[in-house]
């Protein structure tokens, strides 16, 4: 340490000393450690958009182009030909009009099971959390039980079930099996938000005369919005993106998207063409990465905030 | 929870003379734990009741049983003449403040205020104007439209009693609203809610765990411990004479000297010291005990001359405090506080004379620590 009159003695002579910091402002070099990080993270950049990067360059070359191979290059004449006939001309079985069928199918089996599993999930949560019964802990572990059981096994059951109930084919059964397959993790995700929330919101809700209802429409959903952006997302992806479900427990008229992306993509006969097959299953995936681009931000916030709060 | 039936709990006619609040035989046990044992609690009309008491005492147990939040394994309540065992919360006329204000976050302070009306279906007009009444009598007016997460802890904490202040209830009922706000703010709004009391006179259950708040807002006090309640007395009763020496210890700051030795023919010996107990207020027992004497019932100085009883000590730590100084001795071979006036000058080694009124102490039975 300096003696203890330099600092007085510094001030004194420094011209503008309380300026600011001395000297220029240190730059950080680019060392080995970020080099490393740079290129690892460009190395995995690059792993994961190299196919998207081809899948859209071969959507917009021509069949001819195609075949000249140059599989990375870019189009050298753009053709937006593939992705209208992936849309609205590509044949599955008799019907002719592309995917467009399979898209109106998938929102309207999308729509009503993201509706329902989130409208369902949250009041199940909410009545595990503040609503305390006797066995909800059994409930709610058994619930968790369904989480773990591989869908499979659980696909002839259902068959049965809904055969029963005289759904099977129809789009309300798909409908319920996805709220149904949905209900362990959603309740798991909206028990754990509202258990957060202090008991004693819902105890001065109580004497201000709200009932269970009352409590969980005015006080508790307004307060849960991240948390319900969180499991739209979860769901729509979910749901969007399966094959199974569809194309077990729904007819041909009604197959979605992805069931139907599937049999332009796998046709057997004619030509394979390939840049209408890039364009349909970009088609196809372009609905979970839309929301999550318009969501993305407020997803990451309702996953960190379940995570602190547990 | 009212869907369990009209029946009133173990049949008893209601009270001769109806006091604001009766608590019957209430007992509540979570499994093997039990909370509440058989309590009999009667608050007057207008009267501060604090419960007191440490944590896990059961006092916002209590709480929770009389607003109707916790159902109670046996007992009755009743508020204003009527039993309330198995109403709503809602329905039973009171308002309820909490430790952690428990505001609505997406509304804003007019929303708070007004949501229990506007449960209740009371008139937008009313609404209004019970609003306003609250924000003025507690002065939140300019943050009538904000939201609760652009107050301070205090403003929540006024906004929270507003919120009982709107529902024109008849009882109001504090869970420690003060214990999470800093200390100058905890005893600026203590008074404000003893101003509160004078100007409305509503009944008012208060629970504490400090002995201050205890002391200067109470009309009674009562201390529990252990899902009972050891003694209810008015703040004086309560300081003055402790009916155990566990309430002894609770109530005052710095807490009470308790010295153990034995009762010998009218005087209290601890050790090589004798203390002449004349002038005590109870009847005395031979044997063992202990007596308990408050540091600022202790008199020093010159003044000790004048004390019933006079004494010396060996200071042995000072802890100056601005307004007064305590100071640590021992009396008897034990540690012995005596508070003295705060620009008193006493160092470490000093011998300072001590000067005791037995009319002023606290004998209790060495082995039941009741009162003798």
């Amino acid at each position: 340490m300096a003696e203890p009159g330099s600092i007085a003695a510094l001030v004194a002579t420094d011209a503008a000393p309380l300026s600011g910091p001395r000297g220029p402002r240190p730059r950080r070099a680019l060392s080995g450690a970020n080099a490393v990080l740079y290129g690892t993270l460009g190395l995995a950049s690059l792993y994961y958009l190299l196919p998207l990067w081809v899948m859209v360059v071969t959507s917009l070359k021509g069949m001819p182009e195609i075949r000249m191979g140059n599989v990375f290059g870019p189009p050298l004449e753009v053709t937006f030909q593939p992705w209208v006939k992936a849309w609205a001309e590509a044949c599955t079985g008799i019907n002719c009009d592309g995917l467009s069928r399979g898209f109106w199918n998938s929102v309207r089996i999308l729509v009503p099971s993201v509706a329902l599993s989130i409208a369902v999930a949250s009041v199940n949560g909410y009545a595990l959390a503040n609503w305390r019964f006797r066995g909800s802990e059994a409930f709610f572990a058994i619930l968790m039980v369904g989480a773990f059981i591989p869908y499979q096994v659980m696909i002839y059951p259902i068959v049965i079930l809904l055969r029963e109930m005289g759904l099977y084919g129809s789009l309300w059964g798909l409908v319920l099996v996805h709220t149904v397959f949905g209900m362990p993790i959603l309740t798991l995700l909206f028990r754990n938000h509202f258990a957060a929330i202090p008991e004693e919101i819902v105890k001065a809700a109580r004497v201000d005369g709200a009932g269970f209802w009352g409590i969980f429409l005015r006080i508790m959903l307004p307060m849960s919005l991240p948390i319900v952006v969180v499991a739209v997302i979860l769901q729509v992806t979910g749901i969007w993106n399966d094959f199974l479900f569809g194309v077990i427990y729904t007819r041909p008229e009604i197959y979605p998207m992805t069931v139907q992306l599937n049999n332009i993509v796998n046709s057997v006969q004619g030509v394979k063409e390939y840049n209408v097959n890039m364009a349909a299953t970009l088609l196809t995936g372009a609905v979970p990465l839309l929301v999550y681009l318009v969501s993305g931000k407020l997803f990451v916030r309702g996953i960190a905030a379940g995570a602190v709060k547990g | 929870m009212s869907a369990l039936g009209q029946g009133t709990p173990g049949r008893m006619g209601p009270p001769p003379l109806a006091p604001a609040v009766r608590i019957r035989r209430l007992g509540l046990s979570f499994g093997a734990v039990t909370v509440l044992r058989d309590l009999d609690l009667d608050i007057g009309e207008g009267e501060f009741l604090v419960l007191l008491g440490s944590s896990g005492c059961g006092k916002s147990t209590l709480l929770n049983c009389i607003a109707g939040l916790l159902e109670p394994t046996h007992g009755q309540v009743w508020i204003k003449g009527r039993n309330v065992t198995w109403e709503e919360p809602s329905a039973r006329g009171i308002g309820m403040v909490f430790q952690s204000y428990a505001l609505y976050p997406q509304m804003t302070v007019r929303g708070n205020l007004s949501f229990g009306l506007r449960q209740a279906r009371v008139p937008a007009a009313q609404v209004a104007e019970r609003v306003a009444r609250a924000a003025r009598i507690l002065q939140i007016e300019p943050l009538l439209d904000r939201k609760p997460a652009a107050l301070s802890g205090g403003q929540r904490q006024r906004v929270a009693i507003g919120r009982a202040l709107v529902r024109d209830v008849d009882v109001f009922l504090f869970d420690e609203p003060l214990s999470n706000l800093d200390a100058k703010l905890r005893a600026d709004l203590r008074v404000e809610i003893k101003r509160l009391h004078q100007s409305l006179g509503n009944t008012m259950i208060y629970v504490t765990h400090d002995q201050v708040e205890a002391m200067t807002l109470a009309d009674r006090i009562a201390v529990m411990r252990g899902g009972k309640v050891l003694q209810l007395g008015t703040p004086d009763e309560v300081y003055n004479r402790p009916s155990c020496r566990y309430v002894a210890d609770f109530i005052g700051s710095p807490s009470m000297n308790f010295l153990a030795g034995h009762v010998v023919e009218g005087a209290f010996v601890a050790g090589d010291r004798t203390i002449p107990l004349a002038g005590y207020g109870g009847a005395l027992r031979e044997g063992p005990a202990t007596l308990g004497l408050r540091p600022e019932h202790v008199v020093t100085g010159p003044m000790a001359a004048s004390a019933p009883v006079g004494g010396e000590v060996v200071v042995e730590l000072v802890e100056p405090m601005g307004s007064d100084t305590l100071v640590w001795g021992s009396l008897g071979g034990q540690p012995f506080r005596a508070r003295m006036d705060g620009q008193a000058r006493v160092a470490p080694g000093d011998r300072l004379a001590i000067g005791l009124d037995p009319a002023r102490a606290s004998l209790f039975d060495a082995a039941t620590e009741e009162r003798l």
